[in-house]
């Protein structure tokens, strides 16, 4: 199945894009989907007890069940206000 | 147009809207807070940020603060505003009203907002600085985290 991937601030600029599109098997997880990214991208391995994650818009664990067509996203520790 | 309680945008901040939007007549207190572009940092010169948003969860952590807020000082009202993208040293790049009865509780509210703001909303600032860039990392956002929710509570009725 087909999930979208979004990543944001250092972890765009260590894969090169924001946004892409990954093949994984079905009943995955969100763990899964990262692991798969490190693979191609080993730099984000230093940022694996780091992450936020989210499906959908909305904060997840690294545990949660991704389906096809989610929106699965990487977030580094956030410096907003 | 109407002024949203909280949003994400590139537009100029306009502390007054906020104001307007949280100040009921008859309230004894509004306390505002601007954050603004320092023009240094870790004894860098800074030139100027970038902010980058993953904007639908930002609009809802925004949100998910102002109510949690709300639960704490039912008394008090809370809207934030956070601006993204190219911004100037001086610039505010995020503003807070609340406002309530008393002033005890608005200084509070608007405490715990900006300090909840830095843990869990999905923002993020480049810091373009004399000799290089930098992105900048505070806090792993854990909306859940009961620790970092009785830590901004801690600060704000310090």
């Amino acid at each position: 199945m087909r999930v979208t991937v979004r990543l944001f601030a250092r972890l765009r600029d260590l894969a090169g894009t924001g946004e892409l599109i990954r093949e994984v098997p079905s009943s995955s997880t969100a763990q899964a989907v990262w692991n798969d990214l490190v693979l191609e991208w080993p730099a984000l391995r230093e940022y694996e007890k780091a992450i936020s994650v989210a499906v959908n818009a909305e904060y997840a664990r690294m545990g949660a069940g991704v389906h096809e067509g989610d929106e699965v996203a990487f977030m580094p520790p956030v410096s907003g206000g | 147009m109407a002024t949203p309680p909280v949003a994400v945008t590139s537009e100029p901040l306009d502390a007054d809207a906020l104001v307007a939007l949280v100040g009921a007549q008859g309230d004894g207190a509004v306390v505002t807070f601007a954050g603004l572009v320092r023009d240094h940092n870790q004894g860098r010169r800074v030139e100027f940020l970038e902010y980058e948003a993953y904007e639908p969860l930002a609009m809802r952590a925004l949100q998910r603060i102002v109510d949690e807020a709300r639960e704490l000082w039912p008394s008090a009202r809370v809207a934030a505003h956070h601006r993204i993208g190219r911004l100037e040293i001086g610039e505010a790049s995020i503003v807070i009203a609340a406002a309530s009865a008393h002033r005890g509780d608005a200084f509070a509210a608007c405490r715990y907002t900006i300090e909840r703001v830095k843990q869990i909303v999905p923002i993020w600032k480049r810091e373009y600085f004399d000799g290089g860039d930098v992105w900048l990392e505070g806090a792993i956002a854990d909306p859940d985290d009961q620790g970092a929710r009785d830590k901004a509570y801690r600060i704000a009725c310090a």
